[in-house]
């Protein structure tokens, strides 16, 4: 709330509406307040429903974030399927608050809260394509994400026991293109630790399986360029120096792998490792 | 791409806009007081070009897709909400309404009815006339007219009670609500010089509009 201004300042005009008290009654009665008390309800019916969109896609990143740590224990369990399907659990979960997010966003413009929401979807993309490579070692598709956000509500709420009315409402919540893009962005940074710490398990297949898809996804990033939208080509830095260092791990492997002992190929990389992890500012 | 296209109709709307500026900036010499009326007029006729404009800016994009192009009109939407709001107090020293603002303009005041008139670029408009009328109130004095500070005095006062209800957050809007303390100040201090040169006892017999 601001102060008043003008403390210590001679007011010699003083005129009837000047008050600290902002609902004081008398005001209330003049067209120009009445019109200002919409406005305060409308600005206030807004922030609200950023403010919870917000909080939902914090909720979002967070389990997302959980479900990425969970999944990359693959490289070093004998069972990758239960890591899976744990990890599958996760995820239902976060799609419960996007469709808590879809419910939100009903009747509105979503670019007006995209802001809000877009960390989180990001999150979820990254989660949800890095499961989808583990299991088929290939990139999920935008429209394959968007199939799993189709929400259906079935009409519980019948009036005494009557047959429910009307088909079953359907709600849905469509990742953008570009929050796809980030997300697939994001992923790549995972994908390279995934390389990394799969050949010190002595993994010698799914290093360059992880730099041959990398490698296609940093081309197809390639040919957006700088075409797309500002936030897609600050990621193609990033994207450029992972490329690099998977790339970097497979010569190494096809170099020397043979020769040194798979207990030991650990200890070669991590030095590497290392250095990657300084770089880590933003995961 | 549809950037480029909008961005063309937009250029063409904030040609006008600075047409309409510029007819009503004169409004701050001491001749121009005189003819306010006839520049009202003046600016209403530039306004049916800013509604063809925007009639044209509509078609440009999808009508669900208002705010992923906000930003594209956001500057101009707001300038023309300011001079619609400008030419309003000089004819009725009222504060325009957004229903009239969005008529003047030609656009719709809900967003479900197409393409609106955010309330956040109305208010940021009114705050642009609000630095606009504390300019004037200093002019008005050096044109001669000691009754109009007064007026625009109340006037700003009302509308800093009514921003004082908004709950803002630390956004554009908010920062441009920070500067209306200074244009309150600034006529509160015209307002005062006046009255303490006994300046202002000759409108309080008239008290005439």
């Amino acid at each position: 709330m601001s102060k008043r201004e003008g403390e210590g300042y001679p007011r010699r005009m003083k005129t009837s509406q000047k008050t600290d008290d902002r609902d004081t009654g008398a005001n209330l009665t003049s067209p120009v307040m009445a019109a200002f008390k919409v406005f305060q309800q409308e600005l206030d019916t807004k922030h609200d429903k950023h403010e919870r969109l917000v909080k939902l896609s914090r909720d979002i990143t967070i389990e997302s974030k959980r479900t990425i740590f969970l999944l990359h224990r693959v490289t070093s369990v004998p069972d990758v399927e239960e890591v899976l399907t744990e990890a599958d659990l996760k995820l239902d979960g976060v799609r419960l608050n996007i469709r808590m997010i879809a419910e939100e966003l009903r009747g509105e413009d979503l670019h007006q809260f995209h802001r809000a929401f877009t960390p989180g979807i990001q999150e979820y993309v990254e989660a949800v394509s890095f499961h989808h490579f583990i299991r088929h070692r290939t990139l999920i598709s935008l429209e394959e994400i968007n199939t799993k956000l189709v929400f259906v509500k079935e009409p519980e709420d019948t009036p005494e026991g009557q047959q429910p009315m009307g088909t079953p409402q359907v709600l849905t919540f469509q990742v953008t293109p570009t929050d796809y893009l980030l997300g697939v962005a994001d992923l790549t940074g995972e994908l390279m630790r995934m390389c990394i710490s799969s050949v010190g398990n002595g993994d010698m297949d799914t290093p360059f399986q992880v730099s041959m898809f990398l490698r296609q996804i940093h081309d197809g990033f390639s040919y957006i360029g700088n075409t797309g939208p500002y936030e897609v080509s600050k990621k193609l830095h990033t994207l450029r120096q992972s490329l690099s260092k998977v790339e970097d791990a497979c010569y190494t492997l096809k170099v020397r792998g043979s020769e040194i002992p798979k207990h030991m190929l650990a200890d070669v990389f991590s030095s590497r490792t290392a250095m990657m992890d300084q770089d880590e500012g933003m995961a | 791409m549809r950037c480029m296209d909008i961005r063309k109709v937009v250029q063409v709307l904030e040609q006008t806009a600075r047409e309409i500026l510029t007819l009503l900036q004169s409004v701050h010499q001491p001749s121009g007081f005189k003819e306010i009326p006839s520049k009202c007029q003046k600016a209403r006729e530039l306004f049916c070009t800013v509604r063809t404009h925007l009639g044209e800016l509509k078609t440009k994009f999808p009508v669900d897709q208002y705010y992923r192009f906000h930003e594209h009109w956001r500057f101009v939407l707001q300038r023309l909400a300011f001079l619609a709001a400008f030419v309003v107090y000089l004819e009725s020293e009222s504060l325009v309404t957004r229903e009239e603002v969005a008529q003047i303009l030609g656009i719709e005041v809900v967003r479900e009815k197409g393409f609106h008139l955010d309330v956040e670029d109305y208010l940021a408009g009114v705050l642009i006339m609000a630095s606009e009328l504390s300019r004037l109130a200093v002019n008005s004095v050096t044109a001669g007219d000691y009754s109009r500070p007064l007026r625009i005095s109340n006037f700003i006062n009302e509308l800093d009670s009514g921003f004082r209800l908004l709950n803002l957050k630390n956004d554009p809007l908010r920062k441009r609500y920070d500067g209306l303390k200074y244009d309150v100040k600034k006529i509160e201090e015209v307002v005062y010089d006046l009255s303490i040169r006994g300046l202002s006892k000759e409108l309080e017999a008239g008290g005439d509009k």
